[in-house]
């Protein structure tokens, strides 16, 4: 391996599989949301929407769809200070191991702040990213798009520190995804001084809800809801950073108890309706009864458990106040369920959820409660925890704002006069 | 009923109708006991399977309620005082794994030899014999913590009159010994017992590369512990019979299925090839969606209940394998109850999400 120039070039390397790009990368900065990059999302969009293989992932088809030129430039006009800004250089970005196209929306956000990726895909082989990674090929191999080749190398290799600290020895912002314990390995391999770095943590996410709302619903939205709550939950084995585990349930009226009761049966009924598509493996209700019959012995406040099948589990809590002491004895031992496992409480007042709140929480769901309202709630508390509120099926919608990071800025560079 | 009793019914006498009414006052009883003297297990019933109330009015041990098999690796349960525990087993996870922890006292380990006596008796006879355990003699060292291997060896050597270890320390064949042994008891029945895997590969593969003969076609061999690592071997159920027969002239061969956390009731293969419930104990197939029963026939995960673990509340355990119910008091070996296969494990599934999973070397 030696460097030339402006460009890297990776030489002798049998253990580095390169999906798609140039092994001769191009170190040039562009400037965010530059046309080139936007005419190639594009192209991009449109070939994937053409594909009969991709048409066979929702996972591909709403990241082509993302790719589309239309909702990049409905992205790019969130920023008013685009001009002045050039990407930081080269990034390097390494996808986690369980979330196929990850690595695809990555790349994206580096070319999007003008930069040139480095992207390391999931050491476990999914379809999915050899898909993606065939029809960059396709585009790049018409000589349509050279520039953006230049500024796309797509590797694949296993955990091998070398490689990675090859890789962070060259880049100027390192991306990366999957956790704290891939954050601690990939850490070992040290960046250049001025290099900055995008860590994407462990997080844990929780849901507020309306009785009133609920109870307000037709069936029809009540069933739009219970399907957004399934895309947030069921889709990922309730496992991703956020989906929610604790559902909060507000009153915004002195409601009757029969009537809460009511709310809340209404809304897990049409949930339980919902996952009836979930691919329920016989390992998955081993593990969810297991940590079920755990829990209801160690937890103190459990008040009622409900079970809907073996499909899914509700277990009401009597009060928040018992986690917040549990919180402080052990490390991780927040409400967090598996396979379709969820916890439930009343709040009185939004107070009440500051003990819950620290900087791991990253998703606040709502459902009949505006976020405009939260988000004042968050900002006037000053809680050090909740980097975005969303409406329920929307919690697994990645952004160019994710885990409270504007992504374009953390990943570009201002040129100021003064 | 009392236990005392129930053990005086030969094993596999009861017919369908005549077993569930045993069982279901038996374990009506035995689950409340658990409900009084076990916090979790109480904690469990109460939240989960609607307390004791719902337990009495029940009208089969069907619906009683069951503990995941897991839960003896994560809690320690218990339904005696602390001092009156005489013995703790453990499953045999392999290093780093998590282990079940059993605890006994004097009663149900007492009561745990006396049904497996009772059990291996309908099939071996109830005269001692000698006997050849295919494993070393270290995995009985600890007398008060035992894993599942040095149980099965120390319940299964009550039928022994004299005893050898087929193996040393080391896992060496000791071929010397066993001839001298065999030369010792010529005419007479002799009794082995082993491991599956340990038989395969610390016997049967050693005894073949020696080129030597034993003659074992007065032996009785029982084994135990599951196919999983032979099936890897890719060697089947009948291939094992097979080979052994042809080395060493070995016709009696019973496998058997049982586990650490039910100790004592073991369910014996019979001459079809068969495994079968006695009147200890009793495997119930569910479907995994909602817990419903299988049909005779239908795949489903194994739930074993048994009459004997007072000590600790593990009378009723959803496992992790996987099984078929063949048949019910119709088996053509003559015996009555339940008989069956085990099919596998539940498999790992693949779980999403965005935080990695290692696997460690």
């Amino acid at each position: 391996m030696q460097k030339l120039g402006g460009a890297v070039i990776l030489m002798n390397r049998n253990d580095v599989t390169i999906l798609a790009g140039s092994e001769t990368i191009n170190r040039m900065a562009m400037q965010p949301f530059s046309g080139e990059v936007i005419l190639f999302l594009d192209e991009l969009s449109k070939r994937i929407r053409k594909n009969k293989e991709a048409s066979l992932y929702p996972d591909v088809m709403t990241f082509g769809f993302f790719c589309r030129r239309a909702n990049i430039e409905s992205q790019k006009s969130k920023y008013d200070n685009l001009a002045n800004r050039l990407g930081r250089g080269v990034v390097f970005h390494i996808a986690p191991s369980n979330v196929p196209i990850n690595f695809a929306y990555s790349y994206v956000f580096g070319l999007l702040a003008g930069n040139s990726n480095v992207v390391r895909v999931s050491s476990k082989q999914f379809p999915q990213v050899y898909l993606l990674g065939d029809i960059m090929n396709e585009i790049f191999e018409d000589n349509k798009h050279q520039m953006i080749k230049e500024h796309t190398l797509i590797v694949e290799y296993a955990r091998k520190k070398e490689i990675t600290d090859w890789y962070s020895s060259i880049c100027q912002s390192r991306v990366i995804w999957g956790g704290d314990q891939t954050i601690e390995e990939i850490r070992k391999s040290p960046l250049p001084p001025r290099s900055v770095e995008l860590t994407f943590a462990d997080r844990y996410s929780i849901g507020v809800i309306s009785p009133e709302y609920i109870l307000s619903l037709t069936e029809e939205e009540l069933n739009r809801l219970a399907n957004g709550f399934y895309n947030d939950t069921y889709l990922m084995d309730q496992n991703a950073c956020s989906s929610p585990h604790l559902i909060l349930w507000k009153k915004e009226t002195a409601m009757s108890k029969d009537e809460f009761l009511k709310a809340k049966e209404r809304f897990w009924q049409q949930v339980f309706e919902a996952t009836k598509k979930y691919e329920l493996a016989d390992i998955k209700v081993s593990e969810k009864y297991s940590m079920l019959c755990e829990m209801t012995t160690s937890m103190k406040n459990i008040e009622l458990v409900k079970r809907y099948e073996n499909l899914l589990y509700v277990i009401t809590l009597k009060s928040l106040m018992e986690a917040e002491s549990k919180a402080k004895s052990k490390d991780d031992i927040r409400y967090r369920g598996k396979f379709g496992l969820f916890f439930e409480t009343e709040i009185d007042s939004w107070e009440d959820l500051a003990p819950l709140i620290d900087e791991k929480v990253q998703t606040l769901a709502v459902a009949g409660i505006a976020p405009s309202k939260m988000q004042e709630i968050v900002l006037n508390n000053q809680w050090c925890g909740i980097d975005r509120i969303v409406p329920f099926g929307k919690t697994l919608d990645i952004s160019l704002t994710w885990d409270g990071y504007d992504i374009i800025s953390m990943l570009s560079r201002v040129v100021a006069i003064q | 009923m009392n236990y005392e009793e129930i053990l005086l019914i030969p094993p596999y006498s009861l017919d369908k109708e005549e077993k569930q009414k045993v069982m279901t006052d038996y374990l009506k009883e035995l689950s409340c006991f658990h409900v009084d003297h076990s916090f979790e297990y109480k904690n469990i019933v109460d939240k989960l399977w609607g307390g004791k109330e719902t337990l009495k009015m029940a009208d089969s041990y069907y619906e009683f309620p069951f503990l995941s098999v897991s839960l003896f690796k994560k809690l320690e349960l218990i339904s005696v005082p602390k001092e009156e525990v005489v013995k703790t087993m453990t499953s045999s996870g392999t290093t780093g794994q998590q282990v079940s922890k059993i605890f006994l006292d004097r009663d149900t380990s007492s009561n745990q030899q006396k049904t497996l006596a009772k059990i291996v008796a309908n099939f071996t006879g109830s005269q001692r014999m000698p006997m050849i355990i295919i494993d070393c003699p270290s995995v009985i060292k600890d007398r008060a913590m035992f894993s599942a291997r040095g149980a099965g060896i120390l319940g299964f050597s009550i039928f022994g009159s004299k005893k050898i270890y087929a193996l040393d320390d080391d896992m060496k064949l000791n071929l010397a010994g066993i001839k001298q042994f065999l030369d010792e008891h010529k005419g007479e029945n002799i009794l082995l017992f082993g491991f599956t895997f340990m038989i395969w590969q610390h016997f049967y593969q050693e005894l073949l590369k020696s080129e030597e003969s034993l003659d074992l076609s007065n032996g009785i061999l029982i084994h135990g512990g599951g196919w999983k690592k032979l099936t890897h071997e890719a060697v089947s159920k009948q291939h094992f019979k097979k080979s052994l027969k042809e080395l060493c002239g070995i016709e009696k061969v019973y496998d058997y299925y049982g586990m650490v956390e039910q100790t004592g009731c073991i369910y014996m293969e019979c001459e079809c090839g068969h495994l079968h419930a006695s009147i200890f104990s009793d495997v119930i197939t569910r479907r995994m969606k909602d817990f419903s029963v299988c049909d005779i026939g239908q795949k489903g995960v194994i739930q074993v209940v048994s009459l004997l673990p007072k000590s600790y509340p593990g009378h009723s355990i959803l496992t992790e394998d996987e099984g078929v119910i063949l048949g019910e008091d119709d088996c053509a070996c003559g015996r009555l109850g339940k008989y069956f296969e085990i099919t596998g494990r539940i498999k790992n599934a693949e779980v999403r999400g965005c935080s990695d999973t290692y696997e460690q070397k």
